[in-house]
């Protein structure tokens, strides 16, 4: 017993919040950066992450195609899907207050998850754990089923490739510095526009690649973007929209406080997170990670 | 938005007034009045129920320029205590809804208070209601004794006014709901044209002279939240009481989009475009509530379109061909 907790339930609660801390990672991480680039909380990525699981799906009913396709095909499909988003709706509001831009992303995702409800119902869909995951490994103190730790793993693995090619290649410095100052990066002679299309878009393929990490373990249906959207702009408030670690970091934090509510005090696990914020608004208003104006 | 010097212009009458406005006024009373005869009462107190919950919410985004996306959680809980109160305590409707009010006003202090502490981009001030809004939502899940969960607070009494006058008949409740609305609507048009509603919109222009003007701009954006916030519990509570019933929709965070849409349409920082949007909104609620999910399909193209080349809204658009303030 570790606090009066058997330690399989609390490690299995661990694993659960480290899971879920990865979709918020992943997504925070995408609002982050599009947010530094274009000044506009992205409202439609939670119906980007529904389309990469509703995707994965589709393709497993209707194509045949299974787990490891849908991992690359869903993905690409919503990356191609942001980029004309970008291109048609959010670049026409450069310029006006940033304000709008949450107003019509927000409209955005009705439209979406309205299509998608009108064909699809709301009713949950059920999506197999492919069968090279499925199973478990024996840890001796906790069961750890193979797709979970998968799904941290490749989690994981992704948001290090993401920072270091943030912090070490040639595009990730021309995003830094047209995060501060696009106007001056555009001066040098860099397409910035085409930069803030290339980063709306991978942003939208990072929604929809936790979307088919999450399809085996949540119900896939019209609305599972809806709430982890919320949470990752807290997610995003917590931390502070101003840094690449920030949101990674904060998002396995907040996933892993969530899963440890679930152990000792089940009933308040759904608001874990909110509370969190607020007590970070109350010590730390600026964000843990964010500077203060 | 309407530019300050616009709004400084023409101050005259006892609610500092223009011409055009007192018109637009007179014809929202006539409206009203004669509303009833030619509208489903059912209906109109419902957008009226909007109208009121869209004109508090419009002080902030329009007034202010403080955008919150979290609305829902005061009208919703106004709507649950008003409800509540009503039903259990057996309170008078008009003190049922005053707690509703109260709600707003509690909560909107503690929530204003929070989200205002964390400075510099207004966006955050945003996201920061948002997720307040949706641990509310979930509390209210969670707390089915209270809520009455899935199924909603049911049977909520419209009870007797002043322990007088029954309010069962729609046209007794639609006297009530009528004279509230004018006097929350008339407070509002009070406020915007008060001096503390000129320090609002030059906030909203320029904030850091406002501060260099020696303003404490953190006070008075606090204050605008929670005058917008005890009106939206006040609409919330109001709701409850006519149709009998505070649900789970009214705290979802589509009710707060709900509300944004309804000030964007009708035009934000106009006094009428509001109500405009109010109606507008529950209309197309009502009669296109055959179509199902295609009004949420429907609510995002207005949105989009609304953004993309309408900013102004329709009273917006009116005010600035006419050169009117409405």
């Amino acid at each position: 017993m570790i606090l009066g907790v058997p330690p399989a339930l609390l490690f299995s609660q661990v694993m659960l919040g480290l899971i879920n801390g990865a979709f918020y990672a992943l997504m925070s991480l995408g609002l982050a950066v599009i947010f530094g680039l274009l000044n506009i909380i992205n409202f439609v990525h939670g119906a980007l992450f529904m389309m990469g699981a509703m995707l994965a799906w589709l393709l497993a009913s209707y194509v045949g195609l299974g787990y490891w396709w849908a991992l690359f095909i869903a993905p690409a499909m919503v990356g191609v899907f942001a980029l004309m988003l970008e291109r048609l709706f959010v670049r026409r509001l450069h310029g006006v207050d940033p304000l709008y831009g949450l107003l019509l992303t927000f409209g955005l995702a009705l439209v979406i998850e309205g299509v998608f409800r009108v064909k699809f119902g709301t009713q949950g869909m059920g999506y197999d754990i492919p069968p090279s995951l499925q199973g478990a490994f024996r840890l001796g103190f906790m069961v750890l089923p193979v797709y979970r730790a998968w799904v941290v793993a490749a989690a994981v693995l992704l948001c290090l490739l993401i920072w270091l090619a943030v912090e070490k290649t040639r595009l990730g410095s021309v995003l830094r510095a047209a995060t501060e100052n696009a106007a001056l990066v555009q001066a040098f002679g860099i397409n910035v526009p085409r930069l803030v299309t290339l980063i709306y878009a991978l942003g939208g393929a990072l929604a929809a690649f936790a979307g088919v990490l999450g399809a085996p373990i949540t119900s896939v249906d019209p609305n599972m973007g809806q709430n982890i959207v919320i949470v990752a702009f807290a997610v995003v408030t917590i931390g502070g929209l101003g840094s690449i670690a920030g949101p990674i970091v904060m998002g396995f934090v907040v996933g892993l406080i969530e899963g440890l509510t679930k152990v000792f005090y089940p009933d308040a696990s759904s608001v874990a997170i909110f509370v969190l914020m607020i007590l970070v608004l109350l010590i730390r208003p600026a964000g843990l990670f964010g500077r203060a104006a | 938005m309407a530019s300050a010097r616009e709004e400084a212009a023409g101050h005259a009458g006892g609610l500092g007034l223009s011409r055009s406005e007192r018109v637009a006024l007179a014809g929202l009373a006539a409206l009203l009045v004669f509303g009833p005869f030619a509208i489903y009462p059912i209906f109109l107190m419902n957008a009226l129920c909007f109208a009121l919950f869209a004109a508090a919410y419009n002080l902030m985004i329009g007034y202010v320029g403080l955008m919150s996306f979290g609305h829902a959680a005061f009208f919703g809980m106004g709507s649950y205590v008003g409800g509540w109160t009503a039903r259990y305590w057996h309170l008078d409707p008009l003190l049922a809804i005053a707690m509703g009010g109260a709600t707003g006003l509690l909560m909107g202090t503690a929530f204003g208070w929070l989200a205002l502490r964390r400075q510099g981009q207004a966006i955050y001030f945003a996201t920061i209601t948002l997720a307040l809004a949706q641990m509310v939502y979930f509390v209210c899940v969670r707390a089915t004794g209270f809520t009455g969960g899935e199924d909603g607070l049911q049977q909520v009494p419209r009870g007797r006014l002043l322990g007088l006058l029954s309010l069962t008949s729609d046209r007794a409740m639609y006297v009530v709901v009528a004279a509230i609305f004018l006097a929350g609507f008339l407070a509002i048009v009070r406020v915007v044209h008060s001096p503390f509603g000129q320090v609002l919109v030059a906030i909203r222009e320029n904030e850091p002279r406002a501060v260099s003007l020696g303003y404490q701009t953190r006070h008075y954006k606090l204050i605008a939240t929670i005058i917008s916030c005890t009106l939206s519990g006040v609409a919330g509570a109001m709701q409850a009481i006519v149709f009998g019933i505070a649900s789970l929709e009214n705290v979802h965070f589509s009710m707060s989009g709900e509300v944004v849409l309804m000030t964007l349409t009708g035009g934000m920082g106009t006094l009428l475009g509001p109500v405009v949007g109010g109606f507008l909104v529950t209309a197309m609620e009502n009669y296109l509530a055959p179509l199902g999910n295609w009004v949420n399909v429907l609510q995002g193209i207005v949105f989009v379109a609304c953004v993309l080349t309408f900013r102004r809204g329709i009273v917006g658009v009116l005010g600035a061909r006419t050169g009117w303030r409405l």
